[in-house]
C-alpha cells in the first residue's frame, strides 16, 4: 500500500459514488425523464425545442362552418391563456405557472376541414408530419371527429375531440388516443326524456328528421329508446342527407304522419334551414318542437319567436356562469375579444385544451402514454363546466348535461338570453353502462 | 308503399323544386350554348342574388324591390365578369375556362363570408307569401306556390326575349353557329356580353326568390350548381326548353325518391343523366352547336 492521501481504491469508490449520485439526480429532471421514454408519435421530436405545436382542425366552410368558427375562437383563447396566464388558469393548481406547458410556449395553427372527414384527416396529418403537433383538437361533425380520432390512434398523437355527439365516438369507434367532452347522444337523450315527459306529456307521437350519418342515427336511437320508456310513440324516422338545403320533400312526409311532436336532429346550417322550412309548412304551429342537440347560434339565426318553447339540450350555455365561477370569467374574456357570447363549441375546445394541459403537467411529461394515464386517472379538474373528469373505460368526460327550453321574445332579459336552463343533470346519472357502449378500447401500447 | 296523397304532394313539390332549377339552369345553358363556357361561378351568382335580397330587405320592406335590385346587381356582376375576365378565355381550352370560373366562384363565396360572416342570415317571407294553402290532403307553403308563379313568369319573359326579339335571334344563331354569325357581320362578342349578363341575372333572381326558403349562407349555391349541370346535360346543352324540361325532371326525381329512400335521391339524378347520355348524348333537346 502506498501512503498517498487518497488511495486508488477509495478514489474509485468515491468516483463511482459521485457518478451514481449524479446519475440518479439526472433521472429526476424533466429532460431526463423525457429521454427515458421511447420515441412515440411526435414525441420527443415535437417537444425537444423551446416550443410545442398544437393543431386545430375546424370546419370553417360547409354546413357546420358557424360552429367551426366558434370552436376556432375558443381554441385561440385557450392557447392565449395557457401561454400568457389568465384568471381561469390561475385557479387550476397545475396551470398557475403560466408560460406554456412544462415551460414550453405553445405555437398553434388552425386548418379548415370543410365539414368533410377526409379533408379533416389530411389537415391533421399535415399538422403531425410537418409541425410535429403534440396534440390535436377540433371537429364538429362526428364523422370528422371519429376520423381524426382514428388518425390519432394510428399516429400515436392524442386527439381531444372538439364536438361530437355520436355514441360511436366513445362506443364502437372509441380510441385510446381520443377523448370526448360533449355529452353523447345517449346522455343527452337520457337527460332530456324525463323533462319532455313532464313538460309535454307522456303519450306523444314523435316524428324525427334525422341527418343520415353516424351522429344522426345515434341521436335518433337514443331518443327513441328513452322517450319510448316514458310512453311516447315513434311515428317516423325521416332520413335526410347531411348538407341538404331544401327539406321540403322530407317535411311533407313528416307533416303527413299525424305526429304531434317534431324532433329535429339536423345540425348546423341544416338545422336552420329545416326549422325555417318546417315553420313555413305549418309544422311548428301544429306540433311541439324538440331539438335534442341544439346547434350553436341556432337561436340567434332563427330568432326567439321560432325557438321559444323549444325543448332540448346543449353541451353548455352561457347562463351557466351563474353556477360556475370559471364560466363567468370565460364568458367575459371571450366576449371582450370576440364581441359575442361564446357558444358551446368554443367552450368545448377550451375545456379540452385545459384538461389536456392539466394532465401533461400532472404527468410531468408530454409522452403520450403517460398523459393518457393521467387523463384516465379519474382525478377531477376544476373547469368552466365545474368539476370534470374522464371515465377511463371509454374516454367520455363526466360533466353536467344542461336541459333547456327556449325563451319567448317577451321573456328575454337581453339580446342573447335565448334559453332557460331547466336542469343541470349530473353526468354520473346519465352515463351509459360501459358494457352497453360497444367500446373495445385498444391496449395502451397499441 | 307511399299513399296517393303522399305521392301527389311530393309530385307537386317536385314542380316547385324543378321550376327553380329550371330558372337557374336556363341561365347556365345559354351561357354554355352561346359562349361555350362552363360557368362554375353560377352557384355563387345564385348566392349573391340571395344576399342582395337580404341587404335590400334590411332597408326597404318591399320584396319586389329586393328581386329587382338582385336582378340589376347580378346583371352588373355578369357584365363586369364577362368584360373583365371571361372574354380573355374564349380561345383558351375548356380546362382553363373551368378553372377560372371555379376560382371566381370561390372568391365570391369567401368575399361574402368575410363581409357577412359564416352565420346564416334571415330573409323574411314577403307579406303576401305567408301561410299555407290547404290542398285537401296536404298543406303546402303559400310562398312556394307563388315561387312557381314567379319563376314561370320569368321563364316566359326569357322565352319571349330569346324567340321574339332580334337579340334573341342573334343569340340562338350564335348558339348554332357562331362563326357564321360573325361572318354575317354581327358583333358576336357584344352578344356574348349580353348573354353572360342575362345568365347571371337569371341565377341572381332565382337566388333572391329562394332566399326566404332556406339558410342564407355563403356556401348555399354549391348544391344547386351541381344539380344544374345535371339539368343542362339532361335537357341538352344550349337549349332553353331543355333547361326547363330537365329542371322539372330533376325536381321530380329529387322529390319522388324521398318517398322511398332519401339517400338515393342524389344518386338517382346522376343515374338518369347517365341514361340520357347513353341514349341521346346531346341531351333531350340539345342543339348541334358546340362539339
Amino acid at each position: 500500500m502506498s501512503h498517498k492521501l487518497f488511495s486508488r481504491r477509495s478514489l474509485l469508490k468515491s468516483g463511482l459514488g459521485a457518478s451514481a449520485a449524479g446519475f440518479s439526480l439526472r433521472q429526476t429532471t424533466p429532460e431526463a425523464i423525457a429521454q427515458d421514454h421511447p420515441v412515440l408519435g411526435t414525441y420527443p421530436a415535437g417537444v425537444n425545442g423551446s416550443t410545442i405545436f398544437i393543431g386545430g382542425v375546424f370546419p370553417l366552410t360547409g354546413p357546420y362552418s358557424a360552429s367551426g368558427k366558434d370552436e376556432q375562437l375558443g381554441f385561440q383563447l385557450a392557447i392565449d391563456h395557457l401561454n400568457n396566464g389568465s384568471r381561469i388558469t390561475d385557479q387550476i393548481p397545475s396551470l398557475t405557472k403560466g408560460g406554456g406547458i412544462l415551460g414550453k410556449k405553445i405555437e398553434s395553427q388552425s386548418a379548415d376541414s370543410e365539414t368533410k372527414p377526409d379533408t379533416a384527416v389530411q389537415a391533421a396529418t399535415r399538422f403531425i408530419r410537418n409541425n410535429k403537433a403534440i396534440v390535436l383538437t377540433g371537429g364538429v361533425s362526428s364523422a370528422e371527429s371519429i376520423a381524426m380520432q382514428k388518425l390519432g390512434q394510428r399516429e400515436h398523437v392524442i386527439f381531444m375531440v372538439g364536438n361530437s355527439g355520436s355514441n360511436d365516438t366513445t362506443g364502437k369507434d372509441c380510441q385510446r388516443y381520443g377523448f370526448r367532452a360533449q355529452p353523447s347522444a345517449y346522455m343527452a337523450a337520457k337527460a332530456l326524456a324525463p323533462v319532455l315527459a313532464k313538460e309535454l306529456g307522456a303519450t306523444r307521437k314523435a316524428a324525427y328528421l334525422v341527418p343520415d350519418y353516424t351522429y344522426g342515427t345515434s341521436v335518433y336511437k337514443s331518443m327513441k329508446e328513452f322517450t319510448e320508456k316514458t310512453g311516447w310513440t315513434t311515428v317516423t324516422e325521416q332520413l335526410a342527407p347531411l348538407g341538404t338545403t331544401d327539406f321540403s320533400s322530407y317535411l311533407l312526409n313528416i307533416a303527413n304522419t299525424g305526429a304531434d311532436v317534431f324532433v329535429n336532429v339536423a345540425f348546423g346550417a341544416d338545422a336552420t334551414a329545416s326549422t325555417k322550412q318546417a315553420e313555413q309548412f305549418g309544422i311548428l304551429s301544429n306540433m311541439k318542437y324538440v331539438v335534442p342537440n341544439i346547434s350553436q347560434f341556432q337561436a340567434k339565426e332563427l330568432g326567439a319567436s321560432i325557438m321559444g318553447g323549444t325543448y332540448g339540450t346543449q353541451s353548455w350555455w352561457w347562463t351557466e356562469q351563474d353556477s360556475y365561477p370559471l364560466a363567468r370569467i370565460f364568458v367575459e374574456e371571450f366576449e371582450k375579444r370576440n364581441h359575442y357570447k361564446p357558444d358551446w363549441g368554443a367552450s368545448e375546445v377550451y375545456i379540452q385544451l385545459l384538461v389536456w394541459a392539466d394532465a401533461v403537467e400532472r404527468a410531468g411529461t408530454f409522452y403520450p402514454i403517460e398523459v393518457i394515464k393521467a387523463l384516465e386517472s379519474g382525478e377531477k379538474v376544476n373547469s368552466i363546466y365545474g368539476e370534470v373528469y374522464y371515465r377511463a373505460e371509454d374516454h367520455q368526460m363526466v360533466r353536467p348535461v344542461p336541459v333547456m327550453v327556449g325563451k319567448k321574445p317577451n321573456k328575454m332579459e337581453g339580446p342573447d338570453d335565448f334559453f332557460q336552463v331547466l336542469n343541470l343533470v349530473p353526468g354520473e346519472q346519465v352515463l351509459p353502462p360501459f358494457p352497453e357502449t360497444g367500446c373495445k378500447m385498444p391496449d395502451i401500447n397499441a | 308503399m307511399p299513399t296517393l296523397p303522399q305521392f301527389l304532394s311530393q309530385a307537386f313539390n317536385g314542380i316547385a323544386l324543378g321550376s327553380l332549377l329550371a330558372l337557374i339552369a336556363s341561365g347556365l345553358s345559354i351561357i354554355l350554348g352561346t359562349l361555350g363556357v362552363l360557368n362554375f361561378a353560377h352557384g355563387s351568382m345564385f348566392m349573391l342574388g340571395a344576399y342582395t335580397a337580404f341587404v335590400v330587405l334590411g332597408h326597404w320592406d318591399s320584396f319586389a324591390a329586393a328581386l329587382a335590385v338582385a336582378a340589376l346587381v347580378l346583371l352588373l356582376v355578369g357584365l363586369v365578369t364577362e368584360r373583365g375576365l371571361i372574354r380573355f378565355y374564349y380561345r383558351r381550352p375548356a380546362e382553363d375556362q373551368i378553372l377560372v370560373t371555379f376560382g371566381l366562384g370561390i372568391m365570391m363565396v369567401e368575399a361574402v363570408r368575410h363581409v357577412f360572416g359564416p352565420l346564416s342570415q334571415r330573409v323574411p317571407l314577403p307579406s303576401w307569401g305567408q301561410g299555407v294553402i290547404n290542398f285537401g290532403f296536404f298543406l303546402y307553403p303559400l310562398y312556394r306556390v307563388e315561387v312557381i308563379g314567379i319563376v314561370a313568369a320569368l321563364l316566359f319573359a326569357f322565352y319571349l326575349l330569346l324567340y321574339r326579339t332580334r337579340l334573341g335571334l342573334v343569340v340562338r344563331a350564335g348558339i348554332e353557329d357562331p362563326l357564321m354569325v360573325e361572318l354575317l357581320g354581327t358583333h358576336v362578342r357584344r352578344v356574348f356580353m349580353v348573354v353572360f349578363s342575362l345568365g347571371a341575372m337569371a341565377a341572381g333572381i332565382a337566388g333572391a326568390t329562394y332566399a326566404p326558403l332556406a339558410a342564407v349562407i355563403p356556401n348555399m349555391g354549391e348544391p344547386f350548381l351541381v344539380q344544374c349541370f345535371v339539368v343542362v346535360v339532361i335537357g341538352g346543352l344550349g337549349s332553353f326548353f331543355g333547361a326547363v324540361v330537365g329542371g322539372l325532371i330533376v325536381g321530380e326525381i329529387l322529390s319522388l325518391t324521398t318517398l322511398f329512400d332519401p339517400s338515393y335521391a342524389q344518386a338517382a339524378i346522376y343515374a338518369v343523366m347517365t341514361l340520357v347520355l347513353i341514349i341521346r348524348p346531346r341531351g333531350l333537346f340539345g342543339t348541334m352547336g358546340r362539339e
